[in-house]
């Protein structure tokens, strides 16, 4: 790839083809385009309408319990012995993730373009429990279509869903994870395009989803951004998100985009290691190609046949990547690292541990990372970890990799 | 610059009949029989070939291409080989147009310019990529219109008259209208509902019309017939070919005879489409 020129900001994506550099684009069929091009007025409508965003702001306040805290991980600064270490908090949000960010913001998109029908894919079941929750708060029938092998690692949270009056349906195509219950998503919605609406759950998808999407989790970004303006003065030198479709992370770092000091980094997951075909690492060993109405690094074979990926954490168990993240790494703006199933595995155990806090898996790849990088920093550093969710959803996964019963 | 779809479907207009468009799954279950099946197409009686490219991820196919899909892949195919198969054909046949359908990933793999010198050259006369509509058309429409390889644009229920005119703007060789919003193998949609919507794009377009998704039969076959320019059937076609697998994908029966007498059929009902419209 060759790198792109150095932007004068990073912030002003997509252009109005819908494309971060070569990113990003429109790739679906016909049947859907009237329908995204409809999403994306009434998006640039909703987003300079004062009323829009005063309800959406009542919601998150109300609702979701918004702002999340910015909290100094006392114990894991300790323990580490480097630089501070600060979570912010998504898992103190209503629904347990960052998700419920996404999900408010879209199910009054959608009440705004008089859709009747909800449907989302998920991975580890957040989304699905948030899209659940927006649709019993709102009133709509919601479908939320799932990996079967996410169906049996996720078992709490597929309850949780039906509790909420969604019907959940497995995917059984590939390895039944995420991919293949977007694809499913995506077959629904083109068959019944003219009442439903699709809550895509990550910053990817065709255009305006990834704009959209992060848009309404930039507000993680902005918040920590005050936040720890005011609580330690200045901005902090590092912050990390784990990264699966991409949406905690771009709703972190895009508000942080424009501050040339503050080091950015996601993290993608790693799985048995990057020699194999078993990890999620599109970024750091995937090439740009074309799915789920995007262009994006993915896992790839040499005739352009998708892989499966594998992670331990299934809301990371995806070969794409959001197509704004592809652009800020060829930017070099952001950079890409991976942890392995292993090194999260030891991460969730150690936060559980010093801070009382079971982060989600997908979160605690964010926190390994910071454990390998944090004790080589001063301890006047600041280093910001997205804890994107709670881990309650995993301690089945957790308790099997351990040898231990539930 | 005419192409063997604009010769093929001249000729059948001039004949006053539509055009039976048959589908098959490019390398399902195998190759060699996947050639096999390809050479009894035109024999039985189809008119022009839609060869599928695999794809690991069809999001606008319903369960039985999804499975063609997977054998074929099984079986080794790549893009290349689609190709090959493609020349293979030609070889034997100068005549019946072959049209590649399938998803943009792996001609954006395959390298765009590469791929459309190959197709060329293996003697494709026309593409159909169900991701790439016409704000994509920079990516491979319009290279493949400069290559003299036809463009073929879906129309589906949601493309309303505002929209149709981007929609054609780019297309060639033939307009393939979806009757229904819906993957592939889905029932087929009110008939009514389809000719008229065959009626409003002709008065948008010169270019012939061909209906796709949801006809199995002969009959329906006749029916669509009676007002579209073209008949496209897919879903059926894959079927025969899976319902002579085993379940371990050993074939119980020839998969190009079933093919052909299935086939066969379908060309009697797209036969009989302009004399039952007369009547
Ligand atoms: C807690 C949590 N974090 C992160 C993710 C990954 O998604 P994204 O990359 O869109 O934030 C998920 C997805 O299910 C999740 O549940």
């Amino acid at each position: 790839m060759n790198k792109p020129a150095m932007p004068n900001s990073f912030r002003t994506g997509p252009d109005e083809q819908g494309m971060f550099g070569i990113f990003g684009g429109r790739f679906v069929a016909e049947t859907l385009m009237p329908l995204i091009l409809d999403l994306e007025e009434q998006w640039n409508h909703a987003k300079n309408d004062p009323e829009f965003k005063a309800e959406l702001q009542n919601l998150s306040t109300h609702y979701a319990g918004r702002p999340s805290k910015l909290y100094f991980a006392e114990g894991l600064t300790k323990h580490l012995g480097g630089a501070k270490v600060y979570f912010k908090r998504e898992d103190l949000n209503h629904t347990g993730s960052h998700k419920i960010n996404n999900c408010l913001g879209q199910i009054l998109l959608a009440k705004r373009m008089g859709k009747k029908r909800i449907i989302a894919e998920t991975g580890a079941g957040q989304h699905g429990v948030a899209s659940a929750t927006v649709a019993a708060r709102f009133g709509y029938p919601c479908v939320v279509y799932m990996g079967a092998t996410d169906v049996a690692r996720q078992s709490p949270n597929v309850f949780r869903m039906k509790l909420l009056g969604a019907e959940v349906r497995p995917v059984t195509a590939g390895h039944g994870t995420l991919k293949d219950a977007m694809n499913e998503a995506l077959r629904d919605w083109v068959t019944n395009v003219e009442d439903t609406y699709y809550l895509i759950g990550t910053a990817a998808g065709p255009h305006p989803y990834p704009e959209l999407v992060r848009d309404f989790q930039s507000v993680i970004g902005s918040e920590a951004r005050a936040q720890m303006l005011e609580q330690e003065g200045r901005l902090p030198d590092v912050i990390i998100a784990a990264v699966g479709g991409g949406s905690n992370a771009i709703g972190l770092f895009h508000p942080f985009l424009d501050d040339k000091d503050v080091r950015i980094i996601g993290i993608e997951a790693g799985g048995r290691g990057l020699d194999g075909v078993e990890h999620c690492a599109s970024m750091n060993a995937g090439k740009p190609g074309v799915l789920h109405g995007n262009r994006t690094y993915l896992l790839q074979n040499a005739d352009g046949q998708i892989l499966d990926g594998h992670s331990i954490s299934a809301g990371l168990d995806y070969p794409g990547v959001g197509p704004e993240h592809s652009w800020l790494r060829d930017s070099g703006r952001v950079q890409y690292e991976p942890i392995l199933d292993d090194e999260a595995l030891e991460a969730f155990q150690l936060t559980t541990r010093v801070e009382g806090i079971i982060p989600a898996l997908e979160s605690a790849h964010a926190i390994a990372h910071a454990m390998k990088i944090v004790p080589k920093m001063d301890k006047d550093q600041l280093v910001i970890v997205n804890l994107s969710g709670r881990g309650d959803k995993d301690v089945h996964t957790v308790a099997n990799m351990l040898g231990m019963e539930i | 610059m005419t192409t063997r779809i604009d010769r093929r479907m001249a000729k059948l207009k001039s004949e006053g009949r539509p055009a039976l468009v048959t589908y098959v799954m490019g390398g399902d279950p195998d190759y060699d029989t996947s050639l096999s099946i390809m050479k009894a197409l035109p024999v039985s009686g189809s008119d022009l070939i839609e060869l599928g490219m695999p794809f690991s991820d069809p999001m606008a196919d319903g369960p039985a291409i999804q499975a063609a899909g997977l054998r074929a892949l099984k079986g080794g195919q790549t893009l290349a080989r689609t190709l090959k198969l493609a020349s293979e054909f030609r070889a034997g046949d100068d005549e019946t147009p072959i049209v590649l359908m399938g998803y943009y990933n792996p001609i954006y793999i395959y390298g765009v310019d590469r791929f459309l010198a190959d197709a060329k050259a293996s003697g494709i006369d026309g593409l159909i990529v169900v991701d790439l509509p016409p704000e994509m058309d920079e990516e491979l429409c319009i290279p493949a219109l400069k290559a003299g390889v036809n463009f073929i644009r879906l129309a589906t229920p949601t493309t309303d008259d505002k929209r149709l005119p981007k929609v054609l703007e780019n297309t060639s060789g033939f307009v393939y209208y979806v009757s229904m919003t819906g993957i592939t193998g889905s029932a087929l949609a009110d008939t009514a509902k389809v000719s008229a919507a065959v009626t409003r794009i002709k008065g948008h377009t010169a270019l012939p019309v061909c209906v796709g998704f949801g006809v199995k039969t002969a009959e329906q076959a006749r029916v669509i017939g009676a007002s579209a320019d073209g008949v496209v059937v897919g879903t059926a076609i894959v079927n025969a070919i899976a319902n002579v697998l085993g379940p371990k994908g050993e074939k119980t029966a020839d998969p190009a005879e079933a093919v052909a007498t299935l086939v066969s059929g379908l060309a009697q009902g797209v036969r009989a489409a302009r004399l039952a419209a007369a009547e």
